[in-house]
C-alpha cells in the first residue's frame, strides 16, 4: 500500500531519518547547467574534493546560451562577459572534474530537462536532481525529480547524496474527458489556478486519471514541470506503456537483459490501489478550456472566455496594475507585442507542431514579434525535417538555435517594458522575461493565435474542426 | 557559506505583497556570477530602482532608517520560484539574517538554511500584527525557536531540529553528509539495480 512517490523514496534512504537528524536519500542522475554550478564547484576545491560519481553527473550549457542562427557556433555571442566567464567555468569544471558535458558543440545540447528525457538518462523510478526549479519534468517518467539549490549541488557533486526530510503527497486526480482544444499547458495551469502557487508546498504532487493517461510523454512533462508553479517540491505520473514506448531506444536506457528487468521494475511503480495520500484533490477535466493567466504568478489565471476577476487584495490590484489588464474584462481585448514558443515547459517538438498547425498558411500580426526557440538540437532537427521551420519562417515568426531563451532572459533575449508578451513558458513574476516586461502564459497553440491575431485569442477558433 | 547565527534583536523591514517570487529577490540577470558574494546591490533590484537607476523612495529598503535592520517581514509564501541560492545570498550580503512569513516556498527554505538565514514561519494574526507594526523591535531565538513581540509575547514557530543545530553551531551541513561516507558505500555495494 505504497505511493509511486513512497516507492522511489524508500528505494533510495541511504539512512532513515530520525527527530534529531534527516535521512541521507540517493542520487540516481545529477544534473548540471552554467548558472547553478560555479559556487557548487568551488566548494569542491577549496575542501579538495572529487566529484563522486562523474558517471551519474551530467553537464550542459543553456541558460545563458545564445539563440541566434549563425552558421557556426564559434560565432555564438555570449550575452556579456560575465555570462561567457560562467560558461568558460563550467567548460572549465567539466574538463578537471571529469563530468560529461553536453556544450556548444554536441549534437545533443539542449535545455537541460529536455535533453535528459531525450537521452534516456531520465528513467522511471531514478532520483534526479538539478539546480533548477523545472527538475520536476523528469517526474512525468515516473521519476523522483526536483529542483536544488547550489549548495545542494555541491553536497551531490561530493556524496552524491542529500539531506531531506520526506514530504508530504498529493494526489491531483483527473477525471472526465478533455475537450478539443485543451492542451496539457491548459491542464496544469488550471490545477495551479485551483490549488494556488502555495498549494503543493512541502508536498509531492501525483497526477493520475484518464485524462493524465491519455497524454502522450511530452504532454506529460508539461504538466510535471510547472509542479514547482504549485509550490510542490515535485510532480509525477505513473510509469504506463506511453512510458516504456517513449524510452524504447533511446540512447541511455538498459539494453538487452537488462532493459526488461527495468520494464519489469518500472511497471511495478505506480501507486497501490489502496495507497494512502495526505491530501487529494479531484478535477473535472471535461470543464476546462485554454487557459492564460493575467497577473503576475501561474495561479492568476482564467479561461480564455472568462472575465479577469474584479476584486482582490492589495497584491491582486498591485499584480493588475503592473499587467495592465482591465478586472472584469477576458484576457481576449489586450493586445499583444512578443510571442514566445520555447522554454522547458514547451519546446518540444509536440508543442512546435501545435503552434505551427494554427500557424499554417498564416501571418503573424503587424507589430507582433515572434520568436520560436527548440528546447534542443535534437527537437530543432526533428522539427526542421518536418518543415516547421519553414512554417514559422513563412508566417513572420523568427526560427532560434535552442536554450533557455526569453524564458528567462538571461541571454538577451527578452521583452521590452512594458511590452505584453504572450509565452509557453512557466513564470510570470515580473520582470521574468525582462524588467518591466507583462508575461501571459498560455499554451502553445494559443500563443501562435494570438500572434496572428495580434490580441490574445481563443486557439479553438484557428485549428480545424476535427482536430 | 554557512554564518553562525543564535539571537536576532532587530526592528522589522516590511513588504506586505503576498507570493514574493526568486526573481522579484534578485533578478536573473544578476546570476551570471560565479561567486556567492556582493550580491546585495541587486537584491530587489528592479523594485529598489527606477529604470533610471535611481532609487524608488516608495519601497521600503530605501527608507532613510533601514540600515542596519536585520529581519525581513514578507507577505504569504515568500520566497516562491526558482532554486537559485543567489535569493538568500543577497538577503544576507545586503544584511538580513531572518525572514518572517505564514509561508516560505520550500527549496527559499532549504537554501536560507544552508546559509544562516533563518526562516520563521508564523500564525496568520502575529504576521498581520507584524505587518500592521513596520519597524517593530523583535528578537528571535533561534536555539529556543521562539520570536518575542515588542509587548513580550513569545510565539514558536517551527525549526527542524538539526538545521536549528546547524544554524547555531555555524555548520556546514557536508561535514554531516560526508560522515556517512561507510553507509553510502555499502548502499552504493549492494543496490538492486544500478543507475
Amino acid at each position: 500500500m505504497s505511493t509511486l512517490f513512497e516507492k522511489v523514496w524508500n528505494d533510495h534512504v541511504v539512512v532513515p531519518e530520525t527527530v534529531d537528524a534527516p535521512g541521507v536519500l540517493y542520487i540516481d542522475l545529477h544534473l548540471i547547467h552554467e548558472v547553478t554550478s560555479p559556487q557548487a564547484f568551488s566548494a569542491l576545491r577549496d575542501r579538495n574534493l572529487p566529484v563522486r560519481r562523474p558517471d551519474l553527473t551530467l553537464a550542459t550549457i543553456d541558460h545563458s546560451s545564445p539563440t541566434t542562427p549563425v552558421s557556426t557556433f564559434k560565432d555564438l555571442l555570449v550575452a556579456g562577459e560575465s555570462a561567457a566567464n560562467q560558461i568558460r567555468q563550467l567548460e572549465e569544471n567539466c574538463e578537471t572534474f571529469g563530468v560529461e558535458l553536453l556544450g556548444f558543440d554536441a549534437e545533443e545540447r539542449g535545455i537541460v530537462h529536455v535533453i535528459g528525457p531525450e537521452l534516456g538518462a531520465t528513467q522511471p523510478g531514478k532520483t534526479i536532481v538539478c539546480g533548477d526549479s523545472h527538475t520536476s519534468t523528469h517526474g512525468a517518467f515516473g521519476a523522483l525529480a526536483f529542483g536544488i539549490g547550489t549548495t545542494e549541488v555541491g553536497h551531490v557533486l561530493a556524496t552524491q547524496c542529500l539531506l531531506q526530510r520526506r514530504p508530504k503527497t498529493l494526489a491531483i486526480d483527473l477525471d472526465g474527458t478533455l475537450p478539443p482544444g485543451v492542451s496539457a499547458k491548459d491542464i496544469i495551469l488550471a490545477i495551479i489556478g485551483r490549488i494556488g502557487v502555495d498549494g503543493g508546498t512541502g508536498h509531492v504532487i501525483e497526477y493520475r486519471g484518464q485524462p493524465i493517461q491519455s497524454l502522450d510523454m511530452e504532454g506529460r512533462m508539461t504538466i510535471c514541470n510547472m509542479s514547482i508553479e504549485a509550490g510542490a517540491r515535485a510532480g509525477m505520473i505513473a510509469p504506463d506503456d506511453v512510458t516504456i514506448e517513449d524510452l524504447s531506444g533511446r540512447p541511455r536506457v538498459p539494453k538487452g537483459a537488462e532493459w526488461n528487468a527495468a520494464v519489469t521494475r518500472w511497471r511495478a511503480l505506480g501507486s497501490d490501489d489502496d495507497a494512502v495520500f495526505d491530501r487529494q484533490v479531484t478535477i473535472d477535466a471535461a470543464s476546462l478550456e485554454p487557459m492564460v493567466t493575467f497577473g503576475t504568478h501561474p495561479g492568476m489565471v482564467v479561461g480564455i472566455s472568462e472575465p479577469v476577476p474584479d476584486h482582490g487584495d492589495a497584491s491582486f490590484r498591485k499584480a493588475l496594475e503592473y499587467m495592465q489588464v482591465s478586472p472584469g474584462k477576458p484576457m481576449t481585448e489586450n493586445d499583444v507585442d512578443v510571442v514566445f514558443i520555447g522554454s522547458c515547459t514547451n519546446g518540444r517538438l509536440s508543442d512546435l507542431e501545435q503552434a505551427a498547425s494554427v500557424l499554417r498558411g498564416r501571418k503573424v500580426a503587424d507589430g507582433v514579434r515572434m520568436l520560436v526557440v527548440p528546447g534542443s538540437r535534437r527537437v530543432k532537427r526533428e522539427a526542421e525535417a518536418r518543415g516547421l521551420d519553414r512554417v514559422f519562417a513563412e508566417a513572420g515568426a523568427e526560427w532560434r538555435e535552442p536554450g533557455c531563451s526569453m524564458c528567462i532572459g538571461m541571454n538577451g533575449d527578452t521583452a521590452a517594458r512594458g511590452q505584453l508578451s504572450v509565452s509557453t513558458s512557466n513564470r510570470n513574476f515580473e520582470g521574468r522575461q525582462g524588467a518591466g516586461a507583462r508575461t501571459v502564459l498560455a499554451s502553445p497553440a494559443t500563443a501562435a493565435a494570438s500572434a496572428i491575431r495580434g490580441r490574445i485569442a481563443d486557439p479553438r477558433e484557428y485549428m480545424d474542426s476535427n482536430t | 557559506m554557512m554564518q553562525a547565527v543564535d539571537r536576532i534583536r532587530s526592528r522589522t523591514v516590511v513588504m506586505p505583497t503576498t507570493d514574493i517570487d526568486t526573481d522579484q529577490i534578485i533578478p536573473a540577470r544578476f546570476l551570471t556570477t560565479t561567486t556567492r558574494e556582493g550580491l546585495g546591490a541587486a537584491l530587489f533590484h528592479d523594485l529598489r530602482y527606477a529604470e533610471n537607476g535611481d532609487p524608488n523612495p516608495d519601497f521600503p529598503l530605501n527608507a532613510s532608517d533601514v540600515a542596519g535592520r536585520r529581519i525581513l517581514v514578507a507577505g504569504n509564501n515568500f520566497g516562491c520560484g526558482s532554486s537559485r541560492e543567489h535569493a538568500p545570498w543577497a538577503l544576507l550580503d545586503f544584511g538580513i539574517r531572518a525572514v518572517i512569513s505564514t509561508e516560505i516556498a520550500d527549496i527559499f527554505r532549504n537554501n536560507s538554511l544552508k546559509n544562516g538565514l533563518v526562516p520563521v514561519v508564523v500564525d496568520a494574526d502575529t504576521l498581520s500584527w507584524l505587518l500592521d507594526n513596520p519597524g517593530a523591535e523583535v528578537e528571535i531565538d533561534v536555539p529556543a525557536s521562539t520570536l518575542t513581540l515588542p509587548g513580550g509575547e513569545t510565539i514558536k514557530f517551527p525549526l527542524d531540529r538539526f538545521a536549528q543545530h546547524c544554524l547555531v553551531e555555524g555548520l556546514d551541513q557536508l561535514g554531516y553528509l560526508e560522515s556517512q561516507l561507510d553507509a553510502i558505500n555499502s548502499f552504493e555495494e549492494q543496490r538492486a539495480w544500478t543507475p
